[in-house]
């Protein structure tokens, strides 16, 4: 080395869930950590309420197009957290049985439904996640909720990370939360990290890792243009002890592909296995007449329903096919969602309108009745089919406009296991909905930028066998010790639920084992931080469950 | 009509124009309106701005608009030749294509198997994107100038702050029973 590098005790890269629970545990016990973020740092006053390409809207997600796989992220600090919808169910016991396509149980042996209940538990506690009740579901989520009842099926309001005392209903959490109602890593785990001497570095997009002589890493990353991310300026590096990587399931495999050259062979896994969650949408169109007189709903102002963009995300949820005497890819989640307009709309289909039904003049009449739209978010089981290729020259795509939108390297074929789930989704979305002419429905097309998801997975995933994943189950990279991963991309397959509650409890629990690496390589770090905020979260959370 | 290399502009805006009225179909400006095929009694893409926003340099396409203009006429001119349609030569070609032609040609050139797709979804999904979200304008201002696109989807406009916000926003009431094992958090078993 004949220049002086920066050098820190822990890199982390990312900061969603995966990273921004990692910094603050290790920041906390003592580490000295950085944080590079990719995305930019906004705070609640710059969450515009604006489609304007350029606003926040724009600037702190992503949207990923590959080869039959189209990726929604995060790109902004706190990650998925600022863009979620932030519904935070724990996943359902058979799921952690599940064989998906490699014959044997996916998840490592140590985990199961029973011993990450506890970590589920940290994780409500810190950032809280709360039950929710029926007298506070917005109108589209009871328009779901009395439809499923008709049809004689059940539906909740499933646990959200939303203080809904804060909460206006505006539906533009996905922009991120101009409220601070909905509990994003900026108001719990980052804040706390910082206030622990972690420092977080936005606009900071890591490209490749090599290792140094004393068995660390060098992280090198490059500076985003802050307004045109198609723009990178200078380069830099930072040498640390360990690194946590957790830049999500679509941009972690990417960095270790692209870090072969110097670190050597990565895992087979790495890059393969990746799920899109088994997602699917459908898109409504209510009948307001039908609503009226077959389920009884009114609101003031004298509509049934008309309220699609009233509301914040997904509300209610309907559990009946979660069932694990069913087969496996037969388990599935219905959720009524908002998607709003600007990429919301482009990919649903004009219910019984003949081919094409996603442009034209049936789309136009159906976009008429936009108000009357509900759209159902199924997510099943898919097979892990995502493998991806090469990695593009810098990033994890090729940007083709100033922010949100490129085109990366996944490639994704569903096989026939994962359309049986998308088949029998669609089949009980129509049989609920369409019953006594309460709507017509149509799933979104594939055919545009291919299958989507918003919860992408299993891209460098924890196991036991090292033919079929990335990590260990103390989420360390295989072969490449001190590499860490803690993102989306670490869970091993579909979760039938959102994910991100199990995401973060699974960093959570690889916590202890990445302090004693820590410590092990001469870190001075001790694990055993209380949540952030812990003296009123957990009190919060309580009250507001109880 | 052979495009003019040296004189693309009208042309050009034309052919945008006509593809971006095949996503959203609107009314014609004029009665001698030849880009929007009028295929619909209100404003559609091109009246909502698709062309700004194809135009802006941060969308990713301005530059490839000549390349699309050029590409759009030739496929055009071949899928008239293979369905024996004469077009008018005082027009582009797909200018020329009387709607449901345009409608088959955007549909065969946005369809899976396409070589040239992943451009034309593009270009669909910003035409559809000007309508949906005015996204080259503020929204703001959008709402302020009746958008047709905010307008035809009902969009209810912010309070005088440009924040939404719905104080009535919930029936209220058990609306369905729930799962029976759901858990004391509120989970799946």
């Amino acid at each position: 080395m004949t220049t002086a590098t920066e050098s820190t005790d822990v890199v982390v890269i990312g900061s969603g869930f995966g990273g921004a629970i990692a910094a603050y545990h290790f920041a906390a016990g003592g580490a000295r950590v950085v944080v590079l973020e990719r995305g930019p740092w906004l705070k609640a006053e710059e969450f515009e309420h604006d489609y304007k390409l350029g606003s926040s809207y724009t600037r702190v997600f992503d949207f990923v197009v590959g080869d039959g796989m189209s990726v929604l992220s995060g790109n902004c600090v706190g990650g998925g957290s600022v863009v979620y919808f932030a519904t935070m169910p724990r996943a359902p016991r058979f799921v952690f049985e599940r064989h998906g396509s490699i014959g044997r149980r996916m998840w490592p042996a140590s985990i199961s439904r029973d011993n990450l209940d506890p970590w589920y538990d940290r994780v409500a506690e810190a950032l809280p996640v709360t039950r929710q009740s029926w007298d506070r579901v917005p109108y589209a989520g009871g328009l779901f909720a009395a439809a499923c009842a008709h049809a004689g099926r059940t539906a909740n309001p499933p646990p959200a990370a939303v203080d809904l005392d804060e909460c206006v209903n505006c539906n533009w959490m996905m922009a991120g939360c101009r409220f601070d109602a909905k509990r994003s890593l900026l108001l719990n785990y980052l804040p706390a990290a910082l206030a622990h001497g972690a420092g977080i570095r936005p606009l900071h997009e890591v490209q490749q890792l090599t290792r140094n002589d004393d068995g660390g890493y060098r992280v090198h990353y490059r500076i985003i243009d802050d307004e045109d991310y198609r723009i990178l300026h200078e380069s830099g590096a930072i040498d640390a002890k360990l690194v946590v990587l957790a830049a999500g399931a679509g941009a972690t495999p990417v960095i270790l592909q692209r870090s072969e050259a110097a670190l050597g062979p990565m895992p087979h896994a790495v890059g393969r296995y990746f799920s899109g969650n088994g997602e699917r949408l459908n898109t409504a169109v209510f009948d307001e007449d039908r609503v009226r007189e077959v389920l009884g709903l009114s609101r003031p102002g004298g509509h049934a329903y008309a309220a699609y963009q009233i509301g914040r995300g997904p509300t209610v949820a309907s559990w009946d096919r979660l069932d694990g005497r069913l087969p496996e890819y037969e388990r599935f989640s219905l959720e009524q969602l908002y998607f709003p307009p600007g990429l919301g709309t482009i990919l649903a289909q004009a219910p019984g309108a003949a081919d094409p039904s996603w442009f034209g003049l049936p789309k136009k009449e159906m976009l008429r009745r936009w108000q009357s739209w509900l759209t159902i978010f199924t997510m099943s089981e898919d097979d892990n089919e995502g493998v991806f290729g090469p990695p593009p020259e810098t990033g994890n795509a090729h940007r083709l406009s100033m922010q949100m939108l490129g085109d990366g390297p996944l490639r994704y074929r569903p096989t026939p296991n994962t359309w049986r789930g998308w088949s029998l989704a669609d089949a009980e979305v129509k049989d609920i909905l369409e019953r006594d002419g309460l709507a017509r429905v149509a799933p979104w097309t594939n055919d545009l930028v291919g299958a989507y998801t918003v919860h992408p997975l299993a891209s460098c995933r924890i196991g036991d066998d090292p033919a079929t994943s990335a990590l260990d189950d103390r989420h360390e990279l295989r072969g490449h010790p001190g590499i860490f991963v803690t993102d989306g991309s670490a869970v091993p397959g579909a979760l039938t639920v959102n994910p991100a509650l199990t995401i973060a409890a699974l960093a959570e629990r690889a916590m202890p084992g990445m302090v004693r690496a820590a410590q092990e390589r001469g870190v001075a770090v001790r694990y055993g931080a209380p949540a952030p905020g812990a003296g009123t979260a957990a009190r919060v959370a309580t009250a507001q469950t109880a | 009509m052979q495009p003019d290399e040296h004189d693309a502009g009208p042309a050009r805006t034309a052919t945008i124009e006509a593809f971006a009225d095949t996503i959203i179909p609107g009314e014609k400006r004029s009665p001698g309106d030849r880009a929007i095929a009028g295929a619909d009694s209100t404003g559609g893409a091109v009246a909502a701005g698709a062309l700004e926003l194809l135009e802006q340099p941060g969308g990713g396409l301005a530059e490839a608009l000549d390349s699309l203009f050029y590409t759009l006429n030739d496929h055009a001119a071949g899928y008239a030749a293979k369905h024996g349609l004469v077009l008018d030569d005082d027009v582009p070609a797909f200018v020329a294509l009387p709607f449901e032609h345009r409608t088959a040609l955007v549909r065969e050139l946005t369809a899976p198997e396409h070589p040239e797709k992943q451009m034309w979804v593009a270009l669909a999904l910003f035409s559809n994107m000007a309508f949906d979200s005015a996204a080259h304008i503020s929204t703001a201002e959008a709402l302020a100038s009746r958008h047709p696109g905010l307008l035809t989807i009902g969009y209810f406009p912010p309070d005088a702050d440009g924040l939404s916000r719905f104080p009535q926003y919930s029936y209220g009431r058990v609306l369905a029973p729930s799962h029976p094992q759901t858990t004391v958090t509120g989970d799946p078993a």
